[in-house]
């Protein structure tokens, strides 16, 4: 859902035959370049988005390591039983 | 430029700087007391901005590196900010202090100073969400907050807490990802993410009847992300896991604050970025209104159904949280200043239920269940009184801290009838409902134990764990915090409300 949304934001930004805003050949001319501020907003969110994938995947190696598994079903009935 | 205007920056910046620093700390001292340190100065950064802003009545926007308006990262201040952000480091502080025997009990030594690191994370962030002035900076900062979140839930070390962060992880990234999303098309349809920026060409906008579908899509789409995120009621699944199955400290500061921190976000978008009037004719306001007393009648029955005690608090959280969003609902200025103080009397009066019960459950032999803790208030006098301040407070019996807020609703239910009638009927059937569950509670809680556990609690008596003197202490501080907020709440409404004009 985060990569869609980050491509929506691109897509805004993006205007047609203007070049990524990075001053080339010396043109500093505004009609040039594309808006910058959604590609910026796009670059933190993948930063964001990264991390927090990061911290699922090592989530879910934790219940991998305890319960032999990934069911979330299986994983929920061990757990209940631990409980007991 | 007052030297007290950088106090906003400053706090954000100490507790990042105090969570960069923590996890260099092998031995679990120096954190805990970098963690007061902070806490502390946090404190009193807040308070000296409380008393600087109430005599001038005057709020302020912050520039960030000195760039200015539209190219700039802002950070604004007002009374209400700073009033909250006090709010906050008080009951962290307490939270922590009261839970600090549960912290050491339930996490690996070697991942303490871990722990304090993502608290200081999770006060940044929630103080970067009451001051910050900018849409963008409020996602990544909500993202931050779910992290640590989530990280504080999975700190106990065992299955159900695992699966319970998983549960609140993917609950919440569909928030933030609602979030973002609004914000976007919020971006695309006015070009700036200041909120002040964005509220002119809302106006404009709204006024000449340009490009409706786009701003009621986005603004639906961030009040949803938050929503989910704050657990208002059928998005509310994830939270009796996550809360009633982590350490102490953090139910108390989840419940307590971290839910909190989004709806005032929110409270500041409706003030900040649309205007009053602007949510109604939208008839976003009557969505919540609805939500929010369907969540606090829900919420209440769900409560009713469990045995678990921190379940039980938790479903609890679920229909308090309800009565926020039905004052911010009602549309009136009546209605959000209720709202906000609801927001002070829950955090104030939440984690005093979690560290109380936790009182209690020490003494029974740690049994969660309800029928265990019979009798437990007479082995654990403190903590009993604490439970049973904290659930007046929450039924909403006049002197306690739940009172004030219910007043308020009724009264600003009434420019509407409408609203009158549905805010009255969910009012009464609600505290009847908290009534319900926690009476029955406080009493078998204060009611002798029966005869055969008689044998078992003796046997109990002699190895009879010592009483955590912190945990009391913060119990004890709380109650008396409680009974503040219910009985000078003249001074304290009148704060919101001086703020709550400055922000509009």
């Amino acid at each position: 859902m985060d990569t869609s949304i980050f491509l929506f934001l691109a897509s805004k930004g993006y205007i047609f035959g203007r070049a990524a805003p990075i001053i080339k050949d010396g043109i500093t001319n505004m009609e040039a370049y594309i808006n910058p501020v959604p590609s910026g907003l796009v670059l933190t969110g993948i930063v964001v988005s990264v991390s927090v994938s990061a911290f699922s995947l090592a989530l879910v190696q934790r219940l991998y390591k305890k319960y032999k598994t990934v069911n979330l079903d299986e994983i929920l009935v061990l757990a209940k039983k631990e409980e007991e | 430029m007052p030297f007290v205007y950088n106090m906003p920056f400053f706090s954000i910046l100490l507790c990042m700087l105090g969570g960069i620093i923590t996890p260099f700390f092998r031995k679990r001292r120096i954190p805990q007391i970098i963690n007061t340190c902070i806490i502390a100065a946090v404190f009193a950064m807040s308070l000296a901005l409380l008393i600087t802003s109430l005599t001038a009545e005057e709020s302020f926007t912050y520039m960030m590196g000195h760039f200015p308006a539209p190219w700039g990262n802002e950070l604004r201040a007002g009374p209400l900010e700073a009033l909250l952000a006090m709010a906050f480091s008080i009951v962290m502080f307490l939270s922590l202090v009261g839970g600090m025997r549960g912290v050491n009990h339930d996490i690996r030594p070697t991942r303490i100073p871990l722990y304090y690191t993502m608290m200081n994370f999770l006060l940044s962030s929630m103080l970067a969400l009451i001051y910050t002035n900018d849409m963008f900076t409020a996602y990544v900062f909500i993202e931050i907050n779910t992290i640590c979140a989530c990280a504080i839930v999975m700190s106990k070390d065992s299955g159900m807490t695992v699966v319970a962060t998983i549960r609140y992880l993917i609950m919440s990234l569909l928030g933030s990802g609602f979030f973002l999303f609004g914000v976007s098309m919020l971006y695309s349809i006015t070009g700036h993410l200041l909120m002040s920026n964005v509220q002119q060409s809302v106006i404009m906008l709204v006024e000449t009847g340009q490009h409706t579908v786009p701003l009621v899509t986005s603004l639906g789409l961030m009040v949803l992300g938050l929503a989910i995120k704050s657990a208002l009621y059928p998005f509310h699944s994830w939270l009796p896991s996550a809360h009633g199955s982590s350490t102490t400290a953090s139910s108390a500061i989840l419940s307590g604050l971290v839910l909190k921190g989004y709806i005032i976000l929110l409270v500041k978008m409706f003030y900040r970025v649309f205007t009053p009037e602007i949510l109604a004719s939208l008839h976003i306001t009557d969505v919540i209104f609805v939500l929010g007393a369907l969540g606090m009648i829900m919420g209440s029955i769900k409560a009713l159904k469990e045995t678990h005690i921190k379940r039980m608090i938790a479903y609890s959280s679920v229909a308090q949280i309800g009565y926020i969003f039905m004052g911010l609902g009602l549309g009136t200025q009546v209605g959000i200043m209720a709202a906000c103080f609801h927001i002070l009397a829950h955090a104030f009066t939440k984690p005093m239920l979690f560290l109380s019960a936790n009182g209690l459950v020490d003494v029974s032999d740690h049994q969660y269940e309800m029928k265990a803790l019979r009798g437990s208030a007479r082995k654990d006098i403190i903590s009993g009184i604490g439970f049973t301040v904290g659930a007046l407070s929450m039924i909403g019996i006049p002197l306690f801290a739940g009172f004030a807020p219910k007043i308020f609703l009724g009264i600003g239910s009434m420019e509407n009838n409408f609203h009158m009638i549905v805010t009255f009927l969910a009012l009464a059937l609600s505290s009847l409902l908290n009534a319900l569950y926690y009476v029955p509670a406080v009493v078998a809680f204060w009611s002798k134990p029966k005869q055969q556990a008689q044998g078992g609690s003796i046997a109990l008596h002699q190895e009879k764990t010592k009483k955590s003197v912190f945990l009391l202490s913060s119990i004890g501080v709380f109650i008396v915090l409680n009974f503040v907020l219910g009985i000078a709440y003249g001074p304290i409404m009148k704060m919101i409300t001086t703020g709550l004009n400055l922000l509009g």
